[in-house]
């Protein structure tokens, strides 16, 4: 990736044979698949990267005769809307991908857990599971797959209060470990994966290992499907190469007078323009589950943040202490500042209680709260203060 | 000794999906579809129907902001308010939406037909602003876009 541009993909979306895939992977031995996806160095795109493989291996050597799948399709993060898109697209595709997880790890039952807020899609994607069903039972394999829908609630995205959601409860999120893989839904072996890293799985045993690794860098193999908005003139859904510099993205994206990206949503970081050369997309620099936004001059910073601090202290399923108080806190500590009944010195202490909630909140949400606060307060204090 | 009047949707619901515990979102959710809310006699109706508690249903269905326990009207409005629609004109929308239903966020029009909500991130933030009514999304939206839609919502 040496030119100033990025690389435009087109495999997520490619409208492929998906029974061709299907009918290579049931013969073949579940272990070469978890190698296949090993040996393409695929992660996670929901936004963690946790190596595919591993966690399907991992699940696999668990003993129970009964596991799961669960395709996560909970996408609530602000700025993210690429999983729609591709559930609207290629929804078979996704099915398959939860096919050959199953093969993979020995697993009957899959579930897709769908926002509430995409119901939309649900007469769609019930056409493409009749059929997705019928295939299978051509190939003679039992493995189903279940729709369940979410009811509004940004937190069930979390693997663990996804599986407290299924089974009919607050989606509270769960103490780590143990994990999904071990003891995930109905406290069986789970094998969670978001809608891409689904589909990516499907391109992988479909042009093999090698094809899927040309893209990317060392630490950042393949593509990934990015969700673009924000003052931009191009805001959609583009499947782009990982590892380009956030330079390289505003030269494509920006409206040519870019002061700031959000990266990865409001659990992720803002990156200033000052930063924009050295800073990498991808899982040696900056990983993201997607979402970039752009931020021209004409917008307040600390609009921004009061917003996704809103947002968290809405969402916050108010399990936690540091999470539930810490969010209300740094709201309410952001606003004193604002109408000066605070001085500029607070903001300091502010810092230090959203390093405390990465430290001592339970789950992914209060432990990334800090992540905006932190990189936006740092880089646009003067726009906090005044 | 109390008689049990027989809630036949609930046991309807039940049927189609099941007495167990994972059955009691989507007994909940579908309640919501039929009802707009869920009345406290269905929820009881519902704990007895998968013999758990009033309190676990309760507390299960109140985690949820789309399972409402206070009546909402026939068409429920969520307009989306986190940033990118925020940026793009969110409340220009809100104030078109209040100006032509004159209701204001969190009310329901005295005829019981609209309710009108805020909502976090509904995933259309490169076609914002953007807002839900029911399960319909409506997107790059405009007070002109705004005032149509309603318009065709208040003749149905």
């Amino acid at each position: 990736m040496s030119s100033n541009h990025v690389k435009r993909v087109d495999l997520i979306f490619e409208k492929i044979e998906c029974k061709a895939v299907l009918e290579k992977i049931v013969d073949m031995e579940p272990d070469d698949i978890c190698q296949e996806l090993l040996d393409s160095d695929l992660k996670g795109r929901g936004g963690a990267g946790f190596p595919t493989g591993m966690k399907w291996r991992f699940t696999a050597q668990e003993k129970d005769p009964v596991k799961y799948i669960v395709c996560n399709a909970d996408e609530g993060e602000p700025g993210t809307f690429k999983d729609r898109e591709i559930l609207d697209q290629v929804p078979g595709k996704v099915f398959c991908g939860m096919a050959i997880a199953g093969k993979a790890v020995g697993a009957k039952m899959g579930y897709v857990y769908l926002r509430g807020e995409y119901k939309f899609l649900i007469p769609k994607l019930n056409t493409e599971l009749d059929k997705f069903h019928k295939t299978m039972d051509e190939f003679n394999q039992n493995f189903r797959i279940q729709i369940r829908l979410g009811s509004g609630a940004y937190i069930c995205g979390e693997e663990s209060a996804l599986f407290e959601s299924i089974e009919g409860k607050r989606g509270e999120p769960r103490n780590k470990p143990p994990y999904p893989t071990s003891f995930g839904l109905f406290g069986k072996p789970t094998a969670i994966n978001n809608v891409e890293t689904l589909v990516h799985t499907v391109m992988i045993m479909n042009y093999g290992a090698d094809h899927f690794r040309e893209l990317g860098t060392k630490d950042s193999r393949g593509s990934k499907v990015f969700s673009i908005s924000g003052d931009t003139p191009k805001a959609g859904i583009f499947e782009l190469e990982l590892g380009m510099t956030v330079d390289q993205f505003v030269n494509d994206f920006g409206d040519g007078d870019t002061k700031a990206v959000q990266v990865g949503g409001a659990s992720g970081f803002c990156v200033p323009r000052k930063k924009f050369a050295e800073t990498i997309i991808g899982f040696e620099g900056m990983p993201t589950g997607g979402s970039m936004k752009l931020f021209n001059s004409s917008r307040s910073m600390y609009n921004v943040l009061h917003n996704y601090l809103d947002f968290f202290t809405e969402e916050s399923c108010g399990q936690c202490t540091p999470c539930r108080v810490g969010c209300q806190q740094l709201l309410k500590g952001v606003e004193a500042v604002k109408r000066g009944e605070k001085n500029s010195k607070y903001l300091d202490e502010l810092v230090k209680l959203a390093k405390t909630m990465k430290r001592a909140s339970k789950c992914g949400l209060g432990q990334s709260v800090g992540n905006a606060f932190g990189s936006i307060v740092e880089n646009f204090k003067e726009e906090i203060i005044y | 000794m109390e008689t049990i009047i027989e809630n036949e949707l609930v046991k309807e619901l039940a049927n189609k999906h099941g007495r167990s515990r994972d059955s009691l979102v989507p007994i909940l959710q579908d309640l919501v579809v039929h009802n707009r809310f869920l009345s406290k006699q269905d929820m009881i109706d519902v704990a007895r129907e998968l013999d758990i508690s009033a309190a676990d249903v309760y507390g299960t269905a109140t985690f949820y902001t789309f399972l409402d326990i206070e009546p909402k009207g026939k068409y429920v409005i969520r307009i989306c308010k986190t940033i990118s629609c925020a940026m793009k004109g969110k409340n220009e929308m809100l104030a078109t939406i209040e100006e032509i239903l004159k209701v204001k966020i969190g009310e329901t029009t005295p005829d019981g037909k609209f309710s009108l909500l805020e909502t976090n991130c509904i995933g259309w933030c490169h076609k914002a602003p953007a807002m839900l009514i029911n399960d319909t999304p409506y997107t790059e939206l405009t007070p002109r876009k705004v005032t149509e839609i309603l318009r065709e919502y208040i003749k149905k």
